[in-house]
């Protein structure tokens, strides 16, 4: 093949003692993204799994394709719904794509950027992480954040929130959610509130730029959005989330690969299922009457629990952890919506607080684990 | 008496280059080796010397922190080369093979009748205590030790594994044999797995348990095997047999002779025509490969592809090999080989190649590493295929930290490397868990023993 002939013409120089030895990490990131490498088995296991870390990110990126494109068409579709206008198909892509298309090369750019630069500080090879969390982050923003405010929560989210830790495989939380939560504490008014989830939405003077949850915590009539607009996403919100259809398309993938934990999605699902019928049955307000099924349809519930908090590194590892861990994010998700006036939204929250409670659950399902090892000492 | 084990974690890895039920001679080596590298836990003192003649059964070195420890010639001949390596570590000890081999006679013996003790005795002076691993550990065992329970696993479930109970059909009495004076070993049962699918001469064995194994691998490894009969705790013994070391057991007590025959099954995709092979153990291997294999671009492997250790085209048989498989190298660049649902030759335990879609199908898998080492990432992956009650990643991450109390609590005394072979085969991140466990079991001997 002509590529591979190419690289391997320059890939002495990048070996040790080579002439560009220093940069090999940045230079077998990009070699091996093009090739899988020659590299054989040494020892141990002498065939290996065709699954690799770039297979693994690869699927993740792949399903959240549907939600990306959906939300590129929404941001399109609720602008000139705004408007008043009645708009040709491609026209709201396009308009959406202008829009979206700059967020995530920022975050790409920029992330991948920093990630390169450790890699060769360090001396260690790139980490294919970036890949999924490049594409989340600019699907949990508003559309309208400022591009600067976007690549500064980028920044913060790989630095403080990945490689201060040791990189990918060894940060606590989840670095796309850091990102979130940084522009959100540091730059609320383009974060939250009625204007920024629809693209110009101050330019238009809009009616309804606010969230269902948002309106919800104003105490605000919901019924103008019906569950189907819910449930295909035809609503105000991040880009990615609002489509809980283009979501379980991509969890279905997730789930069939095996790559996504199906045990933390069904527990999210039945925490927050639970919770809601919990506050259903109290009812003493606009907030806790709203229908316990239409909370897994509306903010960023859907989106959170399957592409969220699953993050196989900040979710918790062993299987009866991935039980409590996904139950605890439903509860804690719909406990910040009901009582937290402040944060219409508490899927973010609940997930940043699970990632770091994640290890400790792991630890009573291992002490669990050792006690049952220790009993049949005894009864032997 | 028998009992079921239903495994249903583990992976079923399905390769070409079966073995056809047929059993050729294959001609005798002119030269044979034994390598004490092959015997773990134990340093040889050798008690030949270049030039010596020997008889099949004379010894050829001691384990010399057990003297009574003794691994014997396999054949008569003269020894032909000590081969060394770094510090003057025993590499190998050759043999030059004589024409018609003469054996020493170490006295036939009914293993019903005798004690113990005699059997131990017989077992040491006959060569076959070094055939006994020990688990814990995974080392050979310890002739002043009694077991609590002895396991032999005659269903190998290893990709493209030779069916034990045909390499076994003409050595049944020497089989039944070897079982009975195993059982005076013990206190406690010999415990003997067998397929739970099919029915053999293994079935109607005496003095033994019958474990019915059913489930994809490593239902076949002794270490899940004893897991769920009879775990092993901190303190204990269990000892292990490979099935074709309990026919050579059997036949010294049988014949009186030690003669460590072996059916080996020569498989693979790069084999031209994969069968059985009668041979013995330290056999040259060159003749036997350069008939029947392609040579170019092959890696032959002494073992089954997971566990078995590479060897060159000119090696040997080691102690307590069975199988010999040759598959491609993967020395090969792949453009965007990265891409999931594309090329339907590779294999996944993810359904993230298309080869969920024909389950049956047999794949032709190649010495790629598919990708390159990495921080754990991917959870729940490891516990898919190992099928014990145990954390494998907990467990591997207190190894690579050398924490014996952490090692303990997690169930160290349980695992063998070869239990977390499958591990290191569907890991994503490319983790080296059987070197990982390897290197922990002999921190573990030292500091614990």
């Amino acid at each position: 093949m002509g590529l591979n002939k190419i690289m391997e013409k320059y890939r002495p120089l990048f070996r040790k003692g080579g002439k560009y030895e220093k940069f090999a990490p940045a230079f077998n990131g990009i070699d091996t993204f093009l090739f899988v490498p020659n590299h054989t088995t040494k020892m141990g296991s002498h065939v290996r799994d065709a699954v690799d870390l770039k297979r693994v990110m690869i699927i993740v990126v792949l399903a959240l394709l549907p939600a990306m494109f959906f939300g590129m068409w929404n941001i399109g579709y609720q602008h000139f719904s705004q408007l008043g206008e009645a708009t040709p198909f491609m026209d709201m892509m396009l308009y959406g794509a202008i829009k979206f298309l700059p967020m995530l090369l920022i975050s790409y750019g920029v992330g991948l950027g920093i990630e390169f630069a450790f890699a060769i500080y360090r001396g260690h090879d790139i980490n294919e992480g970036y890949l999924v969390t490049g594409m989340l982050i600019p699907l949990i923003m508003p559309v309208d954040l400022p591009l600067w405010m976007l690549a500064i929560a980028v920044i913060f989210a790989v630095i403080i929130g990945k490689e201060a830790f040791g990189g990918t495989g060894m940060n606590i939380l989840n670095p796309a959610l850091v990102a979130r939560a940084f522009a959100f504490f540091s730059y609320a008014p383009s974060m939250s509130g009625d204007k920024v989830w629809v693209a110009d939405a101050s330019t238009v003077d809009a009616i309804s730029g606010e969230t269902i949850l948002g309106q919800l915590a104003a105490g605000a009539d919901t019924s103008a959005t019906s569950v189907m607009d819910m449930f295909m996403g035809y609503m105000p919100g991040s880009i990615g989330e609002t489509s809980v259809l283009m979501i379980l398309i991509g969890a279905a993938l997730l789930i069939f690969t095996g790559i996504g934990s199906w045990r933390i999605m069904v527990a999210g699902v039945i925490g927050a299922a639970v919770t809601g019928l919990l506050f259903n049955a109290l009812g003493l307000n606009a907030l806790m009457e709203f229908p316990w099924w239409q909370h897994l349809l509306v903010g960023g519930f859907a989106f959170g629990i399957v592409f969220m908090a699953t993050d196989p590194v900040t979710a918790a590892q062993t299987n009866t952890g991935k039980w409590i861990y996904g139950f605890l994010i439903g509860f804690f998700a719909i406990m910040v919506r009901v009582f937290n006036g402040a944060y219409p939204e508490g899927m973010m929250m609940a997930i940043l607080l699970m990632n770091v409670f994640a290890p400790y659950i792991d630890h009573y399902v291992v002490q669990a684990n050792v006690k049952r090892r220790l009993k049949r000492l005894k009864t032997a | 008496m028998s009992q079921d084990i239903r495994i249903k974690k583990g992976l079923t890895i399905k390769l070409t280059g079966d073995a056809e039920k047929f059993i050729s001679d294959a001609a005798l080596s002119k030269v044979f080796a034994i390598k004490p590298t092959d015997l773990l836990g134990v340093t040889p003192k050798l008690a030949v010397r270049v030039g010596d003649k020997v008889k099949a059964g004379d010894v050829l070195f001691y384990s010399k922190a057990e003297e009574s420890i003794k691994v014997l010639a396999p054949v008569s001949g003269e020894i032909l080369k000590i081969e060394r390596g770094a510090k003057r570590k025993i590499l190998t000890v050759q043999i030059s093979t004589d024409a018609t081999i003469e054996y020493i006679d170490f006295g036939a013996k009914n293993p019903k009748d005798l004690s113990s003790d005699e059997v131990k005795t017989q077992l040491l002076a006959g060569g076959c205590w070094p055939f006994i691993q020990q688990r814990p550990y995974d080392v050979m065992a310890n002739p002043n030790e009694a077991p609590k329970a002895i396991f032999v696993s005659a269903h190998d479930t290893a990709p493209l594994a030779g069916d034990v109970a045909f390499s076994l059909e003409n050595q049944k009495e020497a089989f039944q044999a070897g079982i009975t004076a195993l059982s005076k070993m013990t206190t406690g049962k010999v415990h003997l797995a067998v397929c739970g699918k099919s029915v053999s001469f293994l079935n109607d064995v005496k003095d033994v348990s019958i474990l019915k194994v059913t489930g994809k691998h490593p239902a076949g490894n002794v270490g899940v095997q004893i897991h769920h009969v009879n775990p092993i705790n901190q303190g204990e013994r269990v000892w292990t047999v490979n099935p074709q070391d309990v026919a050579v057991i059997g036949n010294l007590f049988l014949t009186g002779k030690f003669e460590p025959k072996r059916v080996v099954a020569l498989v693979g995709s790069q084999v031209k025509s994969p069968k059985y092979f009668k041979m013995l153990q330290g056999a040259n291997l060159e003749t036997l490969l350069t008939k029947n294999i392609e040579l170019d671009n092959s890696r032959v492997i002494n073992g089954n592809v997971l566990t078995g250790t590479q060897v060159t085209v000119d090696g040997y048989l080691d102690f307590k090999s069975t199988t010999i498989s040759v598959i491609p190298e993967g020395n090969h660049h792949t453009m965007f080989g990265w891409m999931p649902f594309t090329g339907g030759k590779k294999f996944s335990m993810y359904r993230s190649a298309l080869s969920f879609l024909s389950p049956n199908k047999k794949y032709t898998l190649d010495t790629n590493l598919n990708g390159e080492e990495r921080a754990f990432v991917m959870t729940g992956e490891m516990e898919k295929v190992l099928p014990m009650d145990i954390l494998p990643m907990h467990l591997l991450k207190a190894a690579m930290v050398g924490d014996i109390e952490k090692m303990e609590a997690l169930g160290i005394y349980e695992v063998a490397p070869e239990d977390f072979a499958l591990i290191d085969y569907s890991s994503s991140s490319k983790i080296e868990a059987q070197q990982i466990i390897r290197t922990a079991l002999d921190i573990m001997v030292k500091e614990v023993g």
